[in-house]
């Protein structure tokens, strides 16, 4: 126990051992993720198989120029985040710092085209539940059960954007404070497994919501 | 709840005891902050006791409104939000946490010879997550109740209740996610924590079981959490997706929840079965036939389990041919939970048995699970599921399952380890009286249900015709001796505590790493990390004495 480093934790005997734990614990906690969304999926899945054509309708008022911008935003968010890890891994503080910070900026840009797009809908009476919910084409109840979905789908997605934000900044901050070293970078690399799953739902959201019906 | 009454004895002057993890300090905030997984398995303890006599008051209160045909000593509205209360707080915030968070959080790492979980600050958490949802329950019981049943279905639940619905589903949701980081907790802790030599093949099998207890938590919890979530919204903002005026589906509600709770279910029995395994080898003597088959059925289950939900929804508007497959699938996961019976059943089979309180909880545990599992078939076969849907011969069987089988086994767990968690050892006698009072109160609550619920008495009712008059009589006297059966264990446990005989480090002369250190453990359980070199439960029946490693 005496050559234990100061960064391994007491129940631990190797940083090794500390690193696969932390990330085999991301990992088991993005398969709980996968199960938190899927039941949305799910309910997407037979409600769509229930009302196609409607739902292809709805899909049409989605603004899917804004929605692909957001998905290059994400992607390239996600580089951002990997080569964050590389420079955790090199041991480099000021590119590490750097690339955190850009990963959160991109975030932060992801949520402002998202605002933009709320406030889209709501001009267009889209929002259900707001200001007289209006539809043509289709049937106007299940384009409102497609805008509830939508809305609870990428407001959760956004709520995952919004906690991944805060993380990435916390580890911009501790790189910049020399937490981290080439031995211990465990907390910047569990937090690039949870980026790039976040970046994953949308990847998924995307052509599911905006792209229905699109030929 | 006290944390200050946890304090161990005061120390005998002539014997000098080693510093351990009780001893190490005596403060409030000491408990409140700690992150040794020992002491979080205590917090636990107290805990889920708290929820155990609320759930069981609501329970008497049930069964006395019972034993008059006509009712009378409740309203119709609060018998429904009496068995709300109690399905929900004995299934998220006493069974699903019972063994895992308590018996699991205290005995892993030491039986794989680690000095404390992967994560102890999230073990920590999960202990306040777990008080959170139980504060939002609470709030829910206290400000009027609820009156949909523990299953919540829709459109009741979304749209017609008018009790407080989305407070008790905020509680089940966050009480979620303490499941979840556990199970977390334990597959991280499984996988990497293993001292030099624990092999998977010599890890004992209540690791195996807790393992697969694990998956479920952390693949099934987060699609109740969701479920949920859509429910609060759809009764919230109405936002459709169980609402048939939306084009919305109830009996997706059904599915999704399903989805959950029978995998949860199994959360609810596989550590059970787990403290099984590790009983009937020590107390015959013998090593525990067929070691693989009882591992892997564990994993069997965790599997299958997920595959069976739709044998609650036979009379639901599900397909025929969806509930052919489920009632097949149904009888297929009924096979390991039969191996791991007969491997039981063949470790006893020229064992040196003894009939120490484990044991009879043990024994309780095969008999009762038994008849539960058995019963789990008729339920399974699709004919007479028709007949016996939502009547009391549901409730009966999983109440053997639940409570014949999982409250037996938490039970025998407890008092097995018991010494190694206190260092003390409890009254013998009395400890056997306790477990045959609990087996017979058990059997008169209800065997006479299997019977109500096979002559037409439904679930839920709280009027019946006075014929049925005699069953439930019976039933609520046996649940008055099942409340005897409950209530000694606490009272002797208690004054063990001060006055029980000092245990040593390995009692019961069992296998195992976590007897081969101090009763009670010394903060980081080990003092040097063991190294395993033998088999699991290494035992022979001509052994008298196993060297004690004091």
């Amino acid at each position: 126990m005496s050559e234990k480093s100061a960064a391994v934790a007491h129940q631990f005997e190797t940083i090794e051992q500390q690193r696969e734990a932390a990330t085999l614990g991301m990992w088991v906690f993005l398969a709980t993720e996968v199960l938190f969304f899927g039941g949305l999926f799910m309910g997407y899945t037979y409600t769509r198989w229930s009302y196609p054509y409607t739902f292809e309708q709805a899909s049409h008022h989605l603004d899917a120029t804004i929605g692909g911008i957001n998905t290059a935003v994400l992607l390239l968010s996600s580089l951002m985040m990997a080569l964050a890890v590389k420079s955790a891994q090199l041991g480099k503080r000021k590119p590490l710092v750097t690339y955190l910070l850009l990963t959160a900026l991109l975030g932060m840009v992801f949520l402002g085209f998202k605002a933009l797009e709320y406030h889209e809908d709501y001009v267009d009476h889209i929002v259900p539940g707001i200001r007289g919910f209006n539809f043509e084409g289709g049937s106007p109840r299940h384009a409102e059960l497609f805008f509830w979905i939508y809305f609870a789908m990428t407001g959760l997605h956004a709520i995952h954007v919004t906690a991944g934000i805060i993380v990435i900044t916390v580890m911009a901050v501790l790189a910049w404070r020399r937490s981290f070293s080439s031995e211990h970078f465990m907390s910047v690399e569990v937090t690039g497994l949870y980026w790039h799953f976040v970046d994953i739902v949308w990847v998924f959201l995307f052509p599911l919501l905006y792209l229905a019906g699109h030929r | 709840m006290n944390a200050v009454e946890l304090a161990p004895p005061a120390p005998v002057p002539l014997v000098e005891e080693p510093e351990n993890y009780l001893s190490v300090s005596h403060t409030v905030a000491s408990w409140l902050l700690t992150t040794d997984h020992k002491r979080i398995g205590i917090l636990y303890l107290y805990s889920i006791l708290f929820f155990f006599v609320i759930a069981s008051f609501a329970a008497a209160t049930m069964r006395l409104e019972l034993l008059n045909p006509q009712g009378g000593l409740v309203l119709s509205e609060t018998y429904n939000k009496l068995f709300t209360i109690h399905g929900v707080l004995m299934v998220w915030f006493f069974l699903i946490p019972s063994i895992p968070a308590v018996l699991g959080n205290f005995i892993i790492p030491m039986m794989i010879g680690a000095r404390d979980v992967a994560f102890p600050k999230l073990n920590l958490m999960s202990w306040y997550i777990f008080i959170g949802g139980g504060l939002f329950a609470l709030y829910s019981i206290v400000s009027g109740g609820v009156d949909t049943g523990w299953t919540f279905y829709t459109p009741f639940s979304s749209t017609y209740s008018n009790t407080h619905v989305i407070a008790m589903a905020a509680g089940v949701f966050v009480a979620g996610f303490s499941t979840i980081i556990t199970g977390l907790n334990f597959i991280v802790t499984i996988h990497k924590m293993r001292a030099p030599g624990m092999t998977w093949f010599r890890l004992p099998l209540f690791i195996w079981s807790l393992y697969s207890t694990s998956v479920i938590m952390v693949l099934a919890t987060p699609v109740l959490a969701i479920t949920l979530a859509l429910l609060s919204l759809e009764r919230f903002w109405g936002i459709g997706i169980f609402d048939p005026k939306l084009g919305g589906d109830p009996v997706l509600f059904q599915h999704l929840f399903w989805f959950y709770s029978h995998p949860a279910v199994y959360i609810m029995i596989l550590p059970g079965m787990g403290v099984i395994s590790e009983i009937i080898p020590c107390f015959a003597r013998k090593k525990i036939f067929g070691y693989h088959f009882v591992a892997f059925s564990s994993v069997a289950i965790a599997v299958l389990g997920f595959l069976v939900w739709g044998h609650h929804m036979f009379v639901s508007s599900q397909s025929v041919y969806a509930g052919l497959i489920f009632s097949l699938l149904s009888f297929i996961v009924s096979v390991p939970s039969a191996i791991k019976v007969f491997n039981w059943t063949a470790t006893l089979y020229k064992g040196s048995i003894s009939f120490d309180t484990p044991m009879l909880y043990a024994f309780g545990f095969i008999g009762l699970f038994t008849i539960g599992g058995l019963t789990g078939l008729f339920l399974a076969c699709l004919g007479a599921d028709v007949h016996l849907h939502d009547t009391y011969f549901v409730v009966a069987h999983f109440h053997y399952i639940m409570v014949g089988g999982m409250v037996m086994a938490f039970m025998g767990g407890l008092h097995y380890w018991w010494p190694k968690i206190t260092g003390r050892m409890y009254p013998e006698l009395m400890g056997r009286l306790a477990a045959l009072i609990t087996f017979i109160g058990f059997n008169f609550t209800f065997f006479p249900q299997f019977l109500l619920g096979y002559l037409g008495m439904p679930r839920r009712y709280h009027t019946y015709p006075p014929e049925f008059q005699i069953f439930h009589v019976l039933s609520t006297a046996g649940a008055s001796i099942l409340g005897v059966g409950y209530a000694l264990p606490v009272i002797y446990f208690l004054y063990s505590l001060r006055n029980g005989k000092r245990a040593g480090a390995n009692p019961w002369n069992a296998t195992g790493l976590e007897w081969q250190t101090p009763s009670p453990p010394p903060k980081d359980n080990f003092a040097r990390v063991p190294v395993v070199k033998r088999e699991p439960y290494d035992y022979s029946p001509f052994e008298k004495e196993r060297t004690q490693n004091v």
